[in-house]
This record gives structure tokens, sequence and C-alpha cells, in this order.
């Protein structure tokens, strides 16, 4: 016991020194490694953003699964008094709010699930709008008019994707389609590039993604097909197929969100920002776009960015040909949270 | 010149074993501090941190208990087929569809009272479970399929059901879509134990960790077990009953894995929804193999492994080490200890070449 001791005091002495008191706390949680240069890279970004402000600092635990391990991992962040917690995956929902009960003083925030409570908000970013612009640079430079488009769980996000992706690419090329492979996972570089490839073989020549590795981005170059990325500029990884990427911009958003936690200004919500707010973009184009398709992107995305555009705008019909939104009409937000079906020009099942 | 042989110990090193354990032990920290150190990071504030943030506060230990629960039941079970040298790699598997069991009936009878709905859950993942179980061991036993294939295969075709049923006709209409059943009803919930975050799965756990020692020591059964697994030719010789034996093993190793399923499910989670896989079925393997297929020191095992990974959680959180780290250890921990194996099998034995 007495050698323990000194270590004991170090201990203290290290943990001390890394935070001091006055600071206010933020925690991020985090579903998959920071390296994987996908969504958890983009959160980890805005992470950094914060810890950039005065009088914060912050910390992170990545690769947390799902479930029982989240709870655990949040409440933990509680308990050492963190401030603010965000969590950055839908599983994580249930998990917080029960954690959230327990600690009515501190923040927390929940991307991408849908429920609240007076200390928990819940927020994420319309990533449809840059993903329909992702999909007229597309539809604009298929050849075959077939584009593929691999996806990780028929969950209304990425249904919402696909959609708006499909929507876009036919605002300036209707006779394309858009034909969908389920990857079941969200992090699986061989997985995600062989179904890219099985793509390819029936004869699509643009690959879009909703995955986070570049998997699908080599596919698509080893063929000398086009590729669309996501969540983080994927040029790096396929620069000769690149045509843009639907990316994440966490960094403004989290900085507003705890400077008003720390300001005591802070409401529990639900927020949803786009391109109005820079939360979401469209990566620089790769120099195969010709300047046309560039100008009629820009314009549309300044338009989405105004309010002046709504990508959900009907007449949407769905895979039948039934008329599922009515000229002119707007999708509400509920229905777009809970998007359970694809729009005609979809090839592909919900399973 | 000096020549080193390893001659096969005759009596076992009993309490020597214990040391060989430890070092092995001491070794993997070693290891792990150094590369903590190449890092740049304190290497003994931090495993001392490991330490003191998996077991060292009241909150701590309830959490290793709690992460422990399901490992523990996947173990004892696979430490089970492994005895009889059957190889079940399928927990996993089991633990799905003891999961999809225990949720058919909390979804199928929401208004029985939970003296009647809990147990009934238990039984169906018991069913579930251990048909899964039971499938490898006949196609073994009628088909000569090796079970390492099929228990492996039969996993992913687990998996899927469960992914089937909760994108399909158990999504909860109010979820917005999400793969998620709707939440169960209080009575299909097993309860916490007055005072604590544990629940009463525990309790489970602790019963038949000591049925199961008592079954392996002192009856016959347990006796049949034992001798097969040492020799399946002499056991057979002896007319002992081996396939009656492989079925047994598979069936209560799958309906283990299942109870697993049905607690997490019930107790931890409150539904079904795919992300309940994390992979405890592979996780129990390991386990069972450090602790020798031994039921108390799976027990411990458990808890330590749990220990060691909730308490990586918090050097992330504190000291920003990455979560690759933990699998590094614990891989370095697996690694050192079946090697330590050696010495507690073997003597070395130095002598002078003639």
């Amino acid at each position: 016991m007495r050698k323990c001791l000194p270590l004991f005091l170090l201990t203290f002495l290290a943990l001390g020194s890394t935070c001091f008191a006055e600071d206010m706390k933020v925690g991020f949680v985090y579903v998959s490694p920071v390296g994987d240069a996908g969504y958890s890279y983009a959160h980890d970004q805005g992470r950094l953003a914060v810890e950039a402000m005065d009088g914060v600092t912050t910390s992170f635990v990545e690769s947390v699964a799902e479930g029982q391990d989240s709870e655990r991992v949040i409440m933990n962040m509680a308990r050492k008094g963190y401030d603010a917690i965000f969590a950055t995956s839908y599983g994580y929902m249930d998990p917080m709010l029960k954690v959230a009960k327990d600690f009515p003083k501190v923040k927390f925030l929940h991307c991408s699930g849908y429920k609240n409570a007076e200390n928990m908000a819940n927020y994420f970013g319309r990533i449809y709008q840059a993903r329909y612009l992702t999909g007229m640079t597309a539809g604009a430079m298929t050849k075959s008019n077939v584009l593929g488009y691999v996806a990780a769980f028929p969950i209304p996000e990425v249904i919402r994707g696909i959609n708006a992706f499909t929507l876009g690419a036919q605002a300036v090329n209707p006779d394309v389609q858009v034909r969908v492979v389920w990857t079941k996972t969200w992090y699986d570089p061989a997985t995600e590039k062989e179904a890219a490839k099985s793509l390819l073989d029936v004869g699509c020549d643009v690959i879009a993604q909703h995955q986070d590795s570049p998997g699908p981005q080599e596919a698509a170059q080893e063929r000398g097909a086009y590729s669309v990325g996501y969540n983080t500029d994927m040029a790096a990884f396929a620069p000769k197929s690149h045509l843009t990427s639907a990316i994440w911009n966490w960094g403004p958003f989290y900085t507003e969100m705890v400077q008003q936690i720390k300001d005591g200004t802070w409401k529990s919500d639900f927020y949803w920002y786009g391109l109005d707010k820079g939360i979401v973009d469209i990566s620089p184009f790769g120099e195969m776009v010709p300047a046309d398709v560039q100008k009629t992107v820009t314009d549309k995305k300044a338009e989405i960015a105004s309010g002046a555009y709504q990508v959900f705008t009907g007449p949407i019909k769905d895979q039948a040909g039934v008329e599922k939104v009515a000229a002119g009409a707007v999708m509400p937000d509920a229905d777009l949270l809970g998007f359970n079906w694809f729009v005609q020009g979809v090839v592909g099942t919900l399973e | 010149m000096l020549h080193l042989s390893a001659v096969r110990r005759q009596e076992p090193l009993g309490w020597g074993s214990c040391l060989v354990f430890f070092a092995a032990l001491a070794l993997a920290f070693s290891v792990s501090g150094l590369l903590l150190a190449m890092q740049d990071k304190p290497a003994l504030d931090a495993l001392w941190l490991l330490v003191h943030s998996a077991f060292g506060s009241g909150y701590a230990l309830e959490d290793c208990l709690i992460k422990a629960i399901p490992i523990f039941l996947c173990s004892l079970g696979v430490g089970l087929t492994f005895r009889l040298q059957i190889w079940n790699i399928g927990a996993e598997g089991q633990f799905a569809l003891g999961a999809v069991g225990a949720t058919w009936a909390a979804l199928t009878f929401p208004t029985w009272p939970w003296y009647a709905l809990l147990p009934t859950m238990l039984l169906c993942a018991s069913l579930t479970g251990s048909l899964w179980g039971v499938i490898p061991a006949l196609l073994r036993l009628k088909l000569r399929a090796n079970e390492i294939i099929v228990t492996l295969m039969l996993n992913y075709v687990g998996i899927l059901i469960l992914e089937y049923l909760v994108y399909g006709i158990w999504k909860d209409p109010g979820s917005f879509g999400f793969p998620m059943t709707s939440e169960f009803v209080p009575a299909a919930v097993v309860a916490r134990i007055a005072g604590t975050r544990l629940n009463w799965g525990l309790v489970i756990c602790l019963v038949i960790g000591v049925l199961m020692t008592v079954f392996l020591r002192s009856t016959r059964l347990g006796y049949e077990l034992r001798a097969c697994g040492e020799n399946v030719r002499a056991a057979r010789y002896a007319r002992m009953p081996y396939a009656k034996l492989v079925v047994l093993v598979m069936a209560v190793s799958g309906a283990l894995a299942g109870w697993a399923g049905f607690l997490e499910a019930s107790a931890t989670l409150g539904r079904l929804q795919p992300s309940i896989m994390s992979g405890y079925g592979y996780t129990a393997i390991v386990v069972a193999w450090l602790a020798n297929l031994n039921p108390l020191i799976i027990a411990v095992a458990s808890f330590l492994l749990a220990g060691l990974r909730v308490g990586m959680e918090t050097l992330q959180l504190d000291l920003q080490i990455p979560a690759a780290f933990g699998a590094i250890m614990e891989g370095l921990i697996l690694l050192s200890v079946l090697a330590g194996g050696f010495f507690s099998r073997y003597r070395l034995h130095l002598r002078r070449a003639a």
C-alpha cells in the first residue's frame, strides 16, 4: 500500500493539472474510430473547433457500440462533470435519454434521432441538400444513364439521401436511374468496394455512396468510372474519378451550441440546419466536371441555401408510379424524418 | 554446450500456475506500458487509471458486473462444449436467436404479469438458443459436418434472422423507420436489484455458475463429459453416451447464450434492435480459454475482461488514448496468458549436451 501512495498522488496531480475546474468540459461519443476519414472524422473536426474556443476543453470516446456500452460511456462523462455531451449516432438515443433523466444539469445533444427532453436536444444536418447537388453533377456526367449507390442500412437517413440524389440527377437528366446496393455496414472497406464493383458490373458509370470508407471511390477509379464521395472531401482517395462529395461541416454548429450553453441561453430543441448554415456542403469539383455543369449546380446550391428551392417539392412519385407529393407541395420535415419509400427512378428494394 | 528442452510435467503445477498467470499478466502490462510510453503518454499513470477506473469505485464495479453478465453466460456455454472437444464458435448466433425468442414472447403476450411473462421469455430464449446449438450437433453426428464451420455460418444466419425481423414485421411503427421493435412493456423487463443498477440477471449467473460447477464435479454425466473430452475412443469403449453428450452440451451452450440475448434485450435495451449484437459470442471464446474452461475462473475472467473494456473508455476520455489500444492490450494479455500456459504444462530442462 505504501508503494502505491506516490502513484496515487501522481495520478491525482496529473489528472488535476489536465482539467481546470473553471473550464467548461464538452464530451463527444463516436461510433467509429476518428481516423476513418468519414463520419466520425467529420464530427471530430467539429470538436476541434470547439476545443479552440476559450475556456472550453473537450475529449471524446471513439468506437463506442450502440446500446449498453454507449449508456455507460455517456453516464461516465456525466459523472465526471462534463457540462455538455454530444452523441453522434442514432443508436445512442435511448441510452442518452436514460442518462439525461439522471443528470438534469448536464446538457445532452443527440445526433440523428427524434427524442427530446428538457436537457436533451437532437440535431442533424440536411445532408440531403448536398446529395441533391451531387446527384445533379452525377446526372450530368453519366453516359450510360445508370448511377450506382452503395448504401449502408435501409433507415430514413440513408433512404432520404438516395431519393435526394435521384431527384437531383433527374433534374438535369430525366432518363437516369439509380441502382442501390445495401452493404449493411457503415465502415467495411472491402465489402463496400465489392458492392461498388457489382454496381459497375451492371453498367453504372457513376458510383455514389452512403458509407464511411473510401472503398467505393477506389473501385470506381480502378474501372475508369466516376464517383461521388460522402462525409469528407474524398478526392484524395480517387483523384481521377472523384466528381465531388457531399460533406459535413460541424464546426459552426458545435461552437454555436457550446457558446449558447456557456452563456446560459441554450434551449432543448430539434436543430436541423442545412446549406443555409453551412453545416452541409459539397466539396470542390474534380477538373473533369465541365464549367457549365459546375455553374448549374452552384446556382442551385445558392437557391437551396436561400430557401428559394426545396429539394422535396412535388410532383414526386414512388417506385410504382403513384404520386406521393402533389405538384407544388413540399414534403414536411416529419415525413422526411420517417422516409420509408423510394422515389421513381430508384432501382432496388428497402431490404 | 548447453541444451534446452521442454519436458512435460507429471504433476499439475498447482499454485505455481497462479504465479505463471500473474507473470504473464505483468508481462502484458509492461509491454502495453512501453507502447504507451512510445506515444509520449504517461505509461504508469495510464495503467493505474485503467485499473482504478475499472475496479476503483462502486460505480465502476457495477459497470463491470453489468458488462460481464452476457460475456459470462456465453463463455460458460462455449467452455462446456470445449471440454468435450466440440468447437462451438456459434455463441454469437445463439445469442441472437435467444434475443429473438425472448422478444417474440415479449411482443406476443404483452398483457401477462411479469411472473408469467419473464419465465416465458426465458424459456423461449432457451428453446431458440438451444435449437441453434443442436442443429450443428446433429449435423456433426449424422453427417460428420465440421461443427466449427456450421456454427460459424449459423452465426450469420442467426443475425440475418434478427435483422429481418426488426427491419420487417417487428419494426415499431413509431420509430421513424429505424430498425427496432417497440419498447417492451414493464412486465417484460428484468428488474434492477433494489439500490443498484444491477439487474437480477446477475443472480441467474451466480446460480447457473454454481450448478455448472456441481454438474461437472459431482454428477455421473459430468464425469462422462470430462472423460469423453479427454479421449473419445476410450470413453466410447466404456459405453459412455458420446452422441447424447454432444447434443446435450450444444443445447445447454445455446441456451446459455440465448439467456444472454434475453437479458441484453430485456434488461439493458428494453427492446430488440440490431445493435444488440456486439460480439459477446466471440469474446466468450477468448474468455473460455483464458479461464482454462473452469466455470469459476470463467466468472473471474469475464469480470476482468469487462473491467479492461470499461477502463479503456476512461483511458480514452482522460488521456485520449485511441480505442484500438484496448484491442491491442486485450490481444497482448490473451497471448501472454496462453503462452504462459505452456509453463504450467511443461518444465524447462537445461542440461549439458554430451
